[in-house]
C-alpha cells in the first residue's frame, strides 16, 4: 500500500521585506513578496526523504491561501512533491489559526492521509500551534518538533530536544508531525524539478468543497480579535567607537555607567 | 472574581519563574487558580501559594511522563470543566503552547500565544504581542470562547502575593487518544551552572565570528564574569560549536533581558526577531556596517578577541 504523505505548507510575506498591516489588522500581502515559508521547507525535504524510504509513496503538498499562494505549491512541487492541492475562498480572508486547522483538517481528510508533516512554525504568525491543532482535530497522534524523523512499518520515530530534556517518541500512523530547522537542510530545487513541477496537478478546492461554512472562518468568523498595531519606535542610535587598542576598557565604562558592573 | 486557571511548568516539583511571573497577570485579571501535573506536583504548591495561588489542583500518573502532551490536556481540561475559568494561562514554551492549542480546540475557544503583557479589559483579557520580529507591537483580545492565552517569559514581574493555595485533587480519566505518541526515552539536558537563557538578565552570544567551538569560551568568560547566559547565532548552532537550546532568534529562544551582548553577530532580521525587545543591547563586530550596529546603545567596532577578553578581565578589576 502506498504511504499517503500530506505536507502543509503556508506562503509568507518575505521576512527581509518592510512587513506591516492592512487596515482591517490583518497582515498585509500585497506589499512584500512572498515565499514559501522557510521553515515549511525541511517539512518537504524530510517528507521527500520518507518517501525515498518507503517502497511506495505520495506526496501531496496542501495550502490555504490567496491565489499566490500556488507560488509556494509550485516551490515544493520543484523540490519533487508530486502533486497540490489549493484551498483558495474570498471568505477564508482574515481566518485565524483555530479557522485554518479547521480548513486544513478537512482538507487534509479529503485527501486521504497515512502521515501529515508541518514546519514547526510560519514564519510570519509564528505561532506553531497548528501541528498540535491538527493532531486534536483529526484525532491521530502528534509526534512534534522534531529534529529528526523516520517512518518504518507503519511508525514513525523521532527526536525532540526540548528545553529540559531530549525525547525518543514514537507512534503509530496516521499521525501529524512537524520538523524543526534542525532536522536537515532542505534540497534546491533542480533545473529538472523546476520544469517537472509545471505539469504536476494542482487542484483548488473552496469552503463549498469542504463543506465548511463561511461563518466558521474569515475575519467574521475568528476567535481572535486585534484592535490595534503600532509600529515599535526605532531604537534611539547608540554610540558607536572603532576599537584603537581602548575598546574593551570604553566598553567596560559603558557597563559601569549603566550599572550593569 | 473571576477565577484563572494557571498551567504550572515545574521539573519534580521546582517551579519555573516563568510559572511565577503568569501568577502576578493571572492576578491582574481574576483570582489564579494553579493546575499541576505529574510527578513532584504536590511540592509546586507552597512556592505558588507564595505569589498568589488561591488554589492548586494537582494531579500525577505515569501516563503524563510516559506520552507526550495529550495526558495533559485531558486533565487541564477536566480542571477546566471543574472550575469554569475566565481565562487560561500557559507558558510560552514549547509544551505549553501545545497543550494550549489543543483545549482551544477542544473547548471550542480562541488563543493567543507569545503574549508579553497582560491587562483586563472591557471585553476580556487585552493581550499585548510582539510581531513581526519585534517591529510592531498588537493589542489583541480572544472574541469567542474562554480565552486561552500563552506567555513569553520575562513578560511581567515576579512578585510576592501571599494566598491560600489550598491543595486539590483533580480527578482525571484519560481519553483513548492519551496514549498516541509514547516518549521511549528522556535524555534530562545537563546542567551548565549557567542561568537559564530565557530568565537571564544579562545575555552573552556569540556567532559565526566566534570562528570555532575551541574559542567559545572567549564568550563564555565574559558572560561569567557578568553572571551572564550564553547563546549563539543560528550560524554559530548550524557549525556545531554550541548548542541549539543557546539559539537565540526565531527558531530558538526569544530574550528580553536586561543587558544584551552580541560578539561577531552581524544582526540578521531572524536574529533580531529573538533580542531586538532587551533593554540595552551592546555589540561587538570588525565590520562597521553590520545591521546590528543599527540596534546598539553602545558598539566597538572591532575584532571580538582583543575586545572581548579585555572587556573581561576589566569586569573582572572593577568587581574586585
Ligand atoms: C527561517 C529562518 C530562521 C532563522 N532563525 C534564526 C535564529 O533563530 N537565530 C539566528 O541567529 N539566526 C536565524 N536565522 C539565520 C539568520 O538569517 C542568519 O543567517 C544568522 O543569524 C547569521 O548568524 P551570524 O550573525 O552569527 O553570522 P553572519 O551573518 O555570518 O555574521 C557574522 C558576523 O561576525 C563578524 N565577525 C567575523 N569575525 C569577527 C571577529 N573576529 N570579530 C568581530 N566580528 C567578527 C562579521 O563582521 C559578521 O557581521 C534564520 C534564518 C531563517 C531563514
Amino acid at each position: 500500500m502506498s504511504l499517503r504523505i500530506v505536507v502543509c505548507v503556508k506562503y509568507v510575506p518575505d521576512a527581509t521585506g518592510d512587513r506591516h498591516f492592512a487596515e482591517d489588522l490583518t497582515v498585509d500581502r500585497d506589499d512584500v513578496d512572498g515565499l514559501l515559508s522557510e521553515l515549511d521547507e525541511y517539512a518537504v525535504e524530510q517528507a521527500l526523504q520518507i518517501a525515498d524510504e518507503a517502497d511506495d509513496a505520495e506526496i501531496t503538498v496542501l495550502t490555504v491561501g490567496p491565489e499566490d499562494a500556488k507560488d509556494a505549491l509550485r516551490k515544493a512541487l520543484s523540490m519533487g512533491a508530486d502533486k497540490a492541492v489549493h484551498v483558495e475562498d474570498d471568505d477564508l480572508h482574515g481566518t485565524d489559526a483555530l479557522g485554518t486547522s479547521l480548513v486544513l483538517a478537512k482538507a487534509i481528510e479529503k485527501t486521504g492521509y497515512d502521515l501529515v508533516v508541518c514546519g514547526m512554525a510560519s514564519t510570519d504568525g509564528t505561532m506553531g500551534v497548528l501541528p498540535a491543532m491538527l493532531s486534536e482535530r483529526l484525532g491521530v497522534p502528534q509526534v512534534s518538533l522534531l529534529s529528526e524523523v523516520s517512518v518504518e512499518d507503519g511508525t514513525v520515530k523521532g527526536r525532540r530536544d526540548g528545553d529540559t530534556a531530549t525525547e525518543r517518541l514514537e507512534a503509530r500512523l496516521p499521525a501529524v508531525v512537524s520538523v524543526t530547522d534542525q532536522s536537515g537542510e532542505a534540497r534546491y530545487p533542480s533545473f529538472k524539478g523546476i520544469m517537472a513541477a509545471k505539469k504536476k496537478p494542482v487542484e483548488s478546492w473552496d469552503l463549498e468543497d469542504l463543506e465548511i461554512e463561511s461563518d466558521e472562518v474569515g475575519l467574521e468568523g475568528a476567535w481572535t480579535a486585534v484592535d490595534g498595531a503600532t509600529e515599535r519606535p526605532a531604537r534611539t542610535a547608540g554610540t558607536i567607537v572603532k576599537d584603537e587598542g581602548e575598546g574593551g576598557k570604553q566598553l567596560a565604562a559603558f557597563l559601569a555607567e549603566r550599572k550593569f558592573i | 472574581m473571576a477565577e484563572v486557571l494557571v498551567y504550572v511548568d515545574h521539573v519534580d516539583g521546582a517551579v519555573r519563574k516563568p510559572t511565577l511571573e503568569l501568577l502576578t497577570l493571572a492576578r491582574r485579571i481574576g483570582e489564579p487558580v494553579a493546575v499541576s501535573l505529574g510527578s513532584g506536583a504536590e511540592n509546586t504548591a507552597s512556592t505558588l501559594a507564595e505569589h498568589g495561588a488561591v488554589k492548586v489542583l494537582t494531579a500525577d500518573a505515569p501516563e503524563f511522563a510516559d506520552y507526550l502532551v495529550v495526558p495533559k490536556v485531558d486533565a487541564v481540561q477536566a480542571a477546566y470543566e471543574a472550575v469554569s475559568p475566565s481565562a487560561v494561562l500557559f507558558p510560552s514554551s514549547a509544551e505549553g503552547k501545545e497543550i494550549a492549542a489543543r483545549l482551544a480546540v477542544r473547548i471550542g475557544s480562541g488563543i493567543i500565544t507569545d503574549v508579553v503583557d497582560l491587562e483586563a479589559g472591557d471585553e476580556g483579557p487585552v493581550a499585548t504581542q510582539s510581531v513581526f520580529a519585534a517591529a510592531f507591537t498588537t493589542k489583541s483580545r480572544v472574541s469567542k470562547g474562554t480565552p486561552v492565552i500563552t506567555v513569553k517569559p520575562n513578560s511581567a514581574a515576579v512578585e510576592a502575593a501571599p494566598a491560600a493555595g489550598e491543595v486539590e485533587a483533580l480527578e482525571v480519566s484519560f481519553s483513548d487518544k492519551a496514549t498516541g505518541t509514547k516518549v521511549v526515552s528522556r535524555t534530562p539536558r545537563e546542567s551548565t551552572g549557567r542561568p537559564e537563557l530565557t530568565e537571564a538578565a544579562i545575555v552573552v552570544s556569540g556567532g559565526r565570528g566566534v570562528g570555532g567551538a575551541e574559542n567559545f569560551p572567549v564568550v563564555e568568560a565574559l558572560a561569567d564574569s557578568l553572571g551572564a547566559a550564553v547563546g549563539a547565532s543560528r550560524a554559530a548552532v548550524d557549525a556545531g560549536w554550541y548548542p541549539h537550546t543557546n539559539q537565540v532568534g526565531q527558531t530558538g529562544k526569544t530574550v528580553s533581558p536586561q543587558l544584551y551582548i552580541a560578539a561577531g553577530i552581524s544582526g540578521a532580521i531572524q536574529h533580531r526577531a529573538g533580542m531586538q525587545t532587551s533593554k540595552t543591547i551592546v555589540a561587538v563586530n570588525k565590520d562597521a556596517e553590520a545591521p546590528i550596529f543599527d540596534l546598539v546603545d553602545y558598539g566597538v567596532v572591532g575584532d571580538l578577541f582583543e575586545v572581548v577578553p579585555q572587556l573581561t578581565e576589566e569586569v573582572k578589576t572593577r568587581k574586585g
